[in-house]
């Protein structure tokens, strides 16, 4: 059956052809199935094995398959976090000779998990919270590239820890749209409307599952990613006017965005007539201020915020060694004499539970925390034994997370011929809940 | 509920030489439902955005009512882009996933009951308001979908391509579920697509658009039977109007070995010597001697009817020319036939301006 597939794929792996194309994907072997949480999905979405990596697969039409995968291409090519598009199939049929839908194949996102598998006890607030922060970050750099989403929310998003943090990644661009000349406010407000919904209606169905920590507000932490999200806009791209005696106000700005993780990497800079005042805007941002910094100085290429902690630690390490000394010097003695240590104490059986830099942030931490309890100085490597051994060993595997499925609806489906399996109404009156 | 009013309404984009929408002036009656229709790139979708707010309007005005919405931002317009994100929430039942956004959007919890009780039975989903979405058949899920955008109750229903990720068959019953449940709820919706069977079939109205210029609003009975121009007389009607040059002479014009009689009133509205002449399928006839001569290259059989398509050699140029024929009784593919209009329901353009000139 294999003849008649019609692949497009951005590298080519043969291990591709073996798999079971010729059934649906609801029908597929648990052999080729690695079972990760999934978030909600109009589709039929699955993930299985391929060469030693996970990928995930989604049943859709050829045309919607098509283009999603061109514009996934689209968005990595502007730098913009989502995941990465691997190949889409058309004409598969079944053994009979029948039309299978095609599919998007994307990569997995390593270590990068969708909201509701966050904790295994269930949402907690404040995760809920630093969920939508990182959405908001993730919707401002779309939006500066142009890109209209259409249909934001966390089911639509994968976070990766970052340090305290996340950082959101885009999986679903089904529904988006590129434009050249950038979007119109009309476009950025709708976008940002069906954030707000999507958001209190993923998480009051998170409280509805039980799977909400106490106190986990959806209408309060959605109306968060409207605030959120303005105030970053605003910060990156709104004008601002002073007197030509505060120039000083230029490398403030600069330095608030560099804070923010963003780099300006154009900055429109005009006199009024007078000569009396002056307006600045930055016309052009780059994220990844600290990624940058950390990757020119050590070639680690971690999170933002990660960059930042470390970053944090390093500078604090020249301090102490050689304040007049060359940065590029120090940062390698850091690199071998601080991090690498750290990661290679990690024992091998748990190096799936976290990526590399996020483990040497949390030991951090956990130093930080260890030597106020003693109420002493803690050397490094007592820390990571400890961390090992009280934090790590009784975490689970984030690497590629394997847990039973979240339940997704499919959606939509033709109506199922024959009897319909009708389940019971939900105990009391329906007018309690709405 | 209201009217919808584009009054020279113009995108152009940043950079961009020609507008995408140019002047448009539309006027959509309260509760009708009017098609944009269109080949890709005429900007149907972009007046429907303009309308919903999420396009600049750089000349001209659009009125939701008697409110100029122009510089309105969408969630202040008062309208619902349906289907935009259909995801249900497997742990609410029917009636939550109805209601929910009506919550947070502050309506009172007697309100929410009232709204979403009048969506369901227009739905036909009352028995299953206490029921989870899992429960449900694959319609039934989509007229859930529906009802969250109208509990809401907008003034205007707006819907771009929705129907574009549904399989074939899903395609064709929820096509006719949204047009008789518009009828029902009798709210101003405007409907983009670019399949014109859709847009005939479920139109009251359907607006054809063509490099950002609006081209004809009309019925879709007035669309198929007097298109105003030689685009829409291509683009509406499928198999597509027969079209084809030919000159004018005397008491008509030129049509193979016959002369189609024309009123000389109609002929002499334009300067050329030439017309553009088209004909449907159903009012092109095989005849033994009278017409044009073609070789039949294909016979599609549809049951009692059939369309026979076939090759004229004119000028050294090849040309298809399509003709309805029984599904029974009819030549065979390879044979050489002529085929002749009948019933004079004739179609005249002018060759320049391909403005309709009968």
């Amino acid at each position: 059956m294999t003849q008649a597939l019609d692949i497009t794929a951005a590298t080519v792996d043969p291990a591709l052809l073996d798999l079971p194309w010729h059934l649906p994907l609801e029908q597929w072997p648990e052999e080729n199935i690695a079972s990760l949480p999934k978030g909600l999905s109009r589709h039929t979405v699955r993930f299985a094995h391929l060469s030693g990596h996970v990928i995930a697969i989604k049943e859709t039409l050829p045309d919607l398959a098509k283009r999603e995968y061109e514009m996934l291409k689209e968005l990595q090519k502007l730098d913009v976090p989502c995941v990465e598009p691997f190949a889409n199939i058309k004409n598969r049929v079944d053994a009979n000779g029948d039309e299978l839908p095609a599919v998007l194949i994307t990569r997995h996102l390593k270590f990068a998990l969708p909201y509701r598998a966050m904790w295994s006890q269930g949402l907690r607030a404040e995760t809920a919270t630093r969920l939508v922060d990182a959405l908001a970050v993730l919707l401002v750099r779309l939006h500066l590239a142009g890109f209209f989403w259409g249909d934001v929310s966390l089911s639509n998003t994968l976070f990766r820890r970052d340090a305290g943090a996340f950082a959101a990644y885009l999986v679903d661009a089904e529904t988006g749209q590129l434009y050249e000349s950038g979007l119109s406010s009309g476009q950025r407000e709708n976008d940002l409307e069906i954030a707000r919904v999507n958001i209190a209606g993923e998480l009051m169905d998170l409280v509805a599952s039980g799977r909400a920590g106490e106190g986990v507000d959806p209408n309060a932490t959605s109306e968060r990613i409207v605030n959120k999200y303005r105030e970053l806009w605003k910060e990156l791209t709104a004008a601002e006017v002073f007197d030509k005696d505060e120039r000083w106000r230029i490398n403030q700005r600069v330095e608030r965005l560099n804070d923010l993780g963003f780099d300006i990497e154009e900055l429109m800079i005009k006199t009024d007539d007078s000569g009396n005042s002056l307006k600045i805007q930055p016309k052009v941002v780059d994220a990844g201020h600290h990624t940058r910094r950390l990757i020119r100085l050590t070639g680690l290429d971690v999170q933002e915020n990660q960059s930042r902690k470390l970053l944090n630690d390093l500078d604090a390490f020249r301090v102490k060694i050689d304040p007049e000394g060359d940065e590029e010097v120090l940062a390698h003695r850091w690199l071998s004499e601080v991090f690498e240590p750290v990661v290679k104490a990690i024992p091998r059986e748990y190096s799936g539970r976290l990526e590399p830099a996020e483990v040497f942030h949390q030991v951090l931490l956990h130093r930080w925390d260890l030597a106020e309890k003693l109420n002493r100085k803690v050397p490094l490597e007592e820390a990571v034994n400890s961390y090992v051994v009280n934090v790590l060993a009784h975490r689970r595997d984030e690497e590629a997370l394997i847990s039973p499925p979240t339940e997704a609806i499919t959606l939509p489906t033709a109506v199922p011929s024959g009897n319909i399996e009708v389940e019971e109404d939900e105990k009391g009156d329906w007018r309690d809940k709405v | 509920m209201a009217s919808v009013k584009f009054d020279n309404a113009t995108r152009t984009y940043p950079g961009g030489t020609t507008p995408a929408v140019d002047s448009v002036n539309l006027e959509i009656a309260d509760g009708e439902f009017l098609v944009l229709v269109g080949p890709s790139g005429c900007g149907k979708s972009t007046t429907l955005r303009m309308l919903a707010g999420l396009e600049e309007v750089n000349g001209g005005k659009i009125f939701i009512g008697d409110r100029d919405v122009t510089e309105i931002p969408p969630k202040d317009r008062d309208i619902a882009m349906v289907f935009q994100n259909y995801a249900l929430y497997p742990h609410m039942t029917v009636a939550e996933n109805m209601g929910f956004a009506l919550k947070i959007a502050g309506v009172a919890k007697e309100e929410r009951a009232a709204r979403v009780l009048d969506a369901a039975k227009l739905l036909d989903l009352e028995p299953y308001l206490n029921r989870k979405p899992k429960a449900l058949s694959g319609g039934q899920r989509q007229r859930v979908a529906m009802g969250r955008a109208i509990v809401r109750k907008p003034q205007v229903f707006l819907m771009d391509e929705p129907l574009s990720n549904l399989d074939a068959k899903l395609r064709v019953q929820t096509r006719t579920q949204i047009a008789s449940l518009q009828r029902r709820l009798g709210v101003t919706t405007v409907y983009v697509t670019h399949d014109q069977v859709e847009a005939m079939t479920m139109g009251d109205r359907v607006a054809v658009l063509k490099d950002g210029i609006l081209q004809q609003v009309a019925t879709p009975r007035e669309l198929y039977e007097t298109p105003k121009n030689v685009f829409v007389a291509g683009f509406i009607g499928s198999p597509a109007m027969n079209l084809l040059q030919v000159p004018i002479v005397d008491g008509g014009v030129q049509f193979g070995n016959a002369v189609v009689p024309i009123p000389s009133a109609v002929l002499s509205k334009t300067k050329a010597k030439m017309v553009t002449l088209g004909v449907r399928p159903e009012n092109l006839s095989v005849s033994k001697t009278k017409g044009i001569s073609v070789e039949i290259a294909v016979i599609e059989e549809l049951g009692s009817d059939g369309y026979l398509y076939g090759v004229a050699k004119i000028d050294g140029g090849e040309f298809e020319l399509v003709s309805r024929v029984d599904g029974r009784d009819h030549p065979n593919k390879g044979e050489t036939v002529f085929l002749n209009p009948e019933g004079g329901i004739m179609h005249i353009f002018d060759v320049e301006t391909g403005e309709r000139l009968n």
